[in-house]
């Protein structure tokens, strides 16, 4: 007795033919049914080198070959992760009519978050969050290591360009009305993403250890505690005590590189699920044509 | 929104977006542009105003300027704005806390279906005073000068007007035309405390200001200079 074959997982089956390449051989197209008048391909499965002899090197096959590595790279990854649902659903979902360059605040300040990161990464290979050696390695970065005042620049300005960038896409989503139903919950992620950006400035003011810095975070801090109920421990929190002490600078510089940036980028992934989940909103001045956009489906 | 009104908005939604075109090429084409333009922004700004370095840190010999970045000047400001010492306390903390719950909540509270910026004009004038007070704030502290300029007409006690031009009181208060009046103002702190609460002051500060304990027992000399110099005001 002979059992059905079942079918074959999605992964295992063969791609469909990519436009423009010879139609998938070995039998699992109708017979007869070939259309390719290239030449050398008229009967199917002739161009395999291994059928023929092998001596020849046949240079289309191998150019073919070479042109699917990266496919089969990409087959690879997705029969082992199964990714390529998700990140299909990413790329191909559709965006709603009328999406404008406003729409394009957000992804600029992920952008400007991935450059503070990558040129805080340099600079965190030269800085010594020490009271003794802070300034001066911050002066080292700047005056000995290469392009070293210049990426400390980046990462100055890249911080006053990241506030500046969600403050814009705040304001968007906000005239917008995008925080209603359903994006409730994308509103608040955000909120809390401009504390910490906020918080990511503040505890990065005082890490060059120079006088400005140095007061204006004591002044600061100072304001922290007087906040009711949770101030003072917040303070204590950050100084590491109740007064600032060598303790305070190395707080300050793991909470700048580590803690809020590491909740930045948890709460970022999480904004942007929401986003690819629940689309984004069109304009609201744009009305749905629904009699047209029926029949239209429909046809 | 009701359970109605929120379908009628999915089923709306769902008719645009389905108008609309893939995310890929096209919106990440725009985003592309733009993160392009953010990164040649930040590079001209770092090439072009650089990364400067004050003086080190110093908890002692104090000519502290407390000034924050540019975008924390509203928060600095607000602190000027409001005079009354019993409101100072709202100042720094109440109203910035009151506004970020109310951010939080907002889609709690303003839950319409509307979402026409024209259509919804509460919301929409209050964004823009919003947008308009900061923006406002922001302007009064970038003109706020440099708050460590001491200028008080000369009545002696040169080296406590400098210690005290250098202990960065200037800074949150006010002598004569010069500072910021962020604290009480000192013109004629003199005339209402006598030194000992001066002093006192100085080594058990209430917040925001900071202590000048570690002065006292690094430099007692100059210590004891401000607090005449600051006694001696009338
Ligand atoms: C690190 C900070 C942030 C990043 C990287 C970020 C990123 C994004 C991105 C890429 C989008 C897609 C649409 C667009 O770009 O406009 C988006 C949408 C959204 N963001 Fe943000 N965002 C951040 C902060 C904020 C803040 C502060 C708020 C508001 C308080 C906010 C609220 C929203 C809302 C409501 C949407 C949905 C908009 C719509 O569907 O039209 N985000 N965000």
């Amino acid at each position: 007795m002979k059992l059905p074959t079942p079918p074959l997982p999605k992964a295992l089956r063969p791609k469909p033919a990519r436009p423009g390449s010879r139609p998938p051989r070995n039998g699992s197209q109708a017979n007869g049914s070939v259309q390719d008048l290239r030449p050398g391909t008229a009967n199917g499965s002739g161009d395999r080198p291994s059928k023929g002899g092998g001596s020849t090197i046949d240079r289309e096959a191998l150019r073919e070959k070479a042109h699917e590595v990266p496919i089969g790279i990409a087959g690879w990854l997705d029969e082992r992760s199964g990714a390529s649902p998700f990140a299909r659903g990413f790329l191909y979902r559709k965006t709603p009519k009328g999406t404008n360059w406003a729409y394009t605040l957000g992804s600029a300040t992920m952008f400007a978050f991935v450059s503070q990161a990558v040129t805080g990464v340099f600079l965190a290979m030269y800085y010594n969050p020490a009271p003794a050696d802070a300034y001066e390695s911050i002066a080292r970065i700047s005056n000995e290591v290469f392009l070293g005042e210049f990426v400390r620049g980046m990462h100055r300005w890249g911080s006053t360009v990241m506030v500046v960038l969600i403050f814009l896409h705040m304001a968007r989503t906000f005239f917008y009305g995008a925080y209603k139903y359903p994006r409730e919950l994308n509103w608040l992620i955000g909120v809390v993403l401009v504390v910490l950006t906020l918080a990511m400035a503040l505890t990065g003011y005082l890490l060059p250890f120079d006088q400005r810095g140095f007061w204006a975070t004591v002044v600061a801090v100072n304001i922290n505690s007087s906040a009711p109920i949770m101030g003072p421990y917040l303070a204590d929190f950050l100084r590491g005590g109740a007064e600032f002490t060598a303790t305070t600078l190395s707080r300050f510089y793991s909470i700048h590189m580590l803690l809020v940036p590491g909740l930045i980028a948890v709460l970022i992934g999480a904004h942007l699920y929401l986003v690819a989940k629940l689309g984004i909103t069109a304009p609201p001045w744009l009305k749905a044509e629904k009699d047209k956009a029926l029949s239209r489906d429909e046809i | 929104m009701n359970a109605k009104e929120k379908e009628q908005y999915l089923r709306d939604y769902s008719v645009l977006k389905n108008q609309g075109k893939s995310f890929f090429p096209y919106a990440i084409a725009k985003d592309g542009t733009m993160a392009l333009i953010t990164m040649l922004v930040i590079i001209f700004m770092a090439l072009a105003l650089g990364a400067e370095l004050g003086p080190k840190a110093d908890a002692t010999t104090t000519s502290f300027v407390p000034r924050p970045e540019w975008y924390f000047f509203f928060l600095f400001e607000l602190l000027r704005v409001i005079k009354p010492p019993a409101l100072t306390f709202m100042a720094s903390i109440g109203i910035p806390t009151i506004w970020l719950v109310l951010l939080l909540l907002l889609p709690f509270f303003d839950r319409g279906p509307e979402r026409h910026p024209l259509r919804r004009p509460i919301a929409t004038l209050a964004g823009i005073a919003t947008i308009a007070g900061m923006a406002y704030l922001t302007v009064l502290g970038a003109l706020a000068g440099s708050p460590n300029e001491i200028e008080l007409q000369a009545r002696g006690q040169e080296d406590g007007k400098l210690a005290t031009a250098s202990a960065g009181c200037l800074g949150c208060h006010t002598i004569g035309e010069n500072g910021n009046a962020i604290g009480p103002e000192l013109t004629d702190v003199g005339a209402r405390l006598p030194r000992q609460a001066i002093a006192r002051t100085l080594l058990n500060p209430t917040a925001p200001m900071p202590t000048y304990q570690e002065l006292q027992q690094k430099d007692p000399e100059k210590f004891q200079d401000i607090v005449d110099f600051l006694a001696s005001l009338k």
